[in-house]
């Protein structure tokens, strides 16, 4: 499973964060869109708000189910990816680039992330 | 299929007799009265009974086939119940009539049904005392948990954190959000209520933990082992346990909740007791409470004078208000209460042994044709299973559809893998359970050998396979009914 840029960081809940500067760029997994199934709808937080690492900061559900999303991050939202309200299917298609979800202001560093090869060990725990 | 309203004809009637009742516009104010007509559709007697009967058979029932619908619980209705509900002296009571001067002398059969039922869940479960308000098992949920914030309130207490489980129900922490509590995930080890989990979330969030919100035996159908510490976990900070009663259906007679320590407990009488589903006409979810929850519970109750005469009582200061009106669904306790006498707590007993029963049967077989998680346990009257590698959950169930039986649950729970989760209940025969594993098993074979015409699943159906994802992206939630 080389899906996984080894430029981003990831998190047990299937989020990834990609660090530039102070600010971290957030969204969902191969392994979590896949696990998802169809996603039919985004719901991010609004620019201003406030999210952190391990806390819930939206949902997405899929035909299959409604999961929430885990903030890898501790920091304050700059922006979120509005192309997700008409078409959610960015999520499946392009997780990792058009697909993003939302653009953090870092409070701090984040810590406890693994790196690419580390989660897909994580991953292959998960499936069983 | 065309609606009702695209079927309609100006100036189309059926035929009614006349009667001598009189008509809405010589008692109410002329004010009162409305101006145009309805817009209703217009059509003969045969339309209606045409458009009607077509409907019934797109439908599926457990009346037409096998139905094993995980977590469901879709067991046959006998038809006696509906017989004793439908008896004049029930179905055209008046539910005012015991709250009127001397109308209680009029319903005191009604009363005593009320009471005998209460008593009899009681026996079921060891618990104190049952309301039978709630309308129906998620409504339920929500007065147990109502009552759950109500004994902390009076205690001085401003507790907010439910504890639920990751395998729970959704509507577990639905009632609770509703309830104006934050739902805490417990997460489960080895497919069980991890009790070092509890622990941990208690050190977390310390006495602002109001309770702990728990299925038995679980949505894995797998027995909690662990109740026991869970209980004392909990006692130790005087917070509540909650027993969602949609799995009650695999303990009768054999377990107690209240015995065990749970306060509060909602059951689902058409899963434990045959009553109809919802769906099919309203439901009841009757919640039972132990000794530290009984002054909260709604009001009226049902007493029995020591002259044998019943009555409401209406004086409970400490009650949580209406959750429904009058005494809940009436009809449906009444039918709980005709299945439970006609059975017995031998007959109930072996109900839910046979579930269980059914339940392994089904699992045991089904070994080498799905991939079976915890196979190494008994499960108790459902088990989850994953579609095996190559095949999809989805397209199992879709072939099942097209040979006349109803596709377990899928994808649900969500910790399991492409996850079918059936439960057949103690209804259905040796002959039935044989049939659906040999269904399974053509459909899986079809499914390896040629991926393509079983994704094109169902064929034999009123629709093709649906485009489930466009759907729920571009939802149609109206329908024009015309002029």
């Amino acid at each position: 499973m080389s899906m996984n840029p080894a430029d981003l960081l990831y998190s047990k809940s299937h989020e990834w964060a990609k660090i530039e500067g102070d600010v971290a760029t957030v969204g969902i997994t191969h392994f979590a869109q896949e696990a998802l199934g169809d996603i039919t709808y985004v719901e991010l937080p609004q620019a201003g708000d406030s999210v952190a690492a391990e806390k819930e900061f939206g949902s997405v559900e899929s035909v299959k189910a409604a999961s929430d999303l885990i903030s890898p991050v501790n920091g304050t939202v700059l922006e979120v990816n509005t192309a997700l309200e008409g078409t959610p299917e960015l999520c499946n298609s392009a997780p990792y680039t058009e697909g993003w979800l939302i653009k953090v202001k870092l409070a701090a560093q984040p810590e406890e992330l693994l790196d690419a090869a580390a989660y897909e060990a994580f991953c292959a725990t998960e499936s069983h | 299929m065309k609606t009702i309203f695209a079927k309609s004809v100006p100036g189309r009637t059926g035929w009614q007799p006349d009667t001598d009742a009189p008509r809405a516009a010589e008692m109410l104010p002329a004010g009162l009265l409305r101006k145009d007509p309805p817009r209703l559709p217009e059509c003969s007697e045969l339309d209606v009974v045409r458009h009607f009967t077509g409907l019934s058979r797109l439908n599926y029932s457990v009346d037409a086939n096998f139905y094993p619908l995980g977590s469901c619980t879709m067991k046959y209705n006998p038809k006696f119940t509906e017989y004793v509900a439908a008896l004049p002296g029930f179905a055209r009571l008046h539910p005012m009539l015991p709250q009127l001067g001397r109308g209680t002398s009029c319903a005191q059969g009604a009363l005593r049904c009320l009471y005998e039922a209460e008593r009899w869940l009681c026996e079921l479960t060891g618990m104190k005392a049952f309301t039978f308000q709630p309308m129906a098992g998620a409504n339920g949920e929500f007065a147990g948990v109502k009552l759950m914030a109500a004994y902390h309130k009076s205690k001085g207490r401003s507790r907010t954190k439910m504890l639920i489980p990751d395998a729970a129900h959704g509507t577990n922490p639905a009632s609770a959000a509703l309830a104006g509590f934050e739902a805490v995930n417990i997460e489960s080890r080895d497919g069980m209520v991890d009790p070092d989990a509890i622990v941990r979330a208690i050190a977390e969030h310390g006495e602002d933990v109001a309770g702990l919100m728990m299925t038995c035996p679980n949505t894995l159908g797998l027995m909690e082992i662990h109740l026991p510490r869970i209980v004392e976990e909990l006692r130790k900070i005087d917070a509540l346990l909650y027993y969602d009663g949609a799995n009650m259906n695999a303990i009768m007679g054999k377990m107690r909740v209240g015995d065990v320590g749970f306060d509060v407990v909602h059951l689902n009488v058409h899963k434990t007791l045959g009553t109809p589903h919802g769906g099919g006409g309203p439901g009841a979810g009757p919640v039972g409470v132990g000794e530290r929850l009984l002054p909260f519970l709604p009001a009226p109750r049902v007493r029995r004078r020591d002259d044998g005469v019943y009555r409401l009582d209406y004086s409970l200061p400490q009650a949580i208000g209406y959750i429904g009106p009058f005494y809940g669904s009436f009809g449906v306790v009444i039918k709980a209460l005709a299945y439970m006498m006609r059975l017995g707590g031998e007959g109930l007993t072996r109900a839910s042994e046979y579930a269980v029963l059914n339940a392994n049967y089904l699992k045991k077989r089904l070994e080498g044709v799905l991939d079976i998680p915890y196979a190494h346990r008994l499960c108790a009257h459902e088990f989850v299973a994953s579609a095996p590698e190559g095949t999809r959950a989805l397209d199992l169930a879709k072939g099942l559809l097209d040979r006349g039986i109803h596709a377990p649950t899928v994808y649900f729970p969500l910790i399991v893998k492409e996850c079918l989760m059936a439960e057949p209940t103690e209804s259905e025969s040796r002959e039935t359970l044989d049939g659906y594993v040999e269904a399974l098993r053509e459909i899986v074979e079809q499914g390896k050998a040629d991926p393509a015409s079983l994704a094109a699943a169902p064929v034999s159906l009123p629709v093709r396979r649906m485009d489930e994802t466009a759907a729920a992206r571009q939802m149609i939630l109206t329908e024009d009914m015309g002029q």
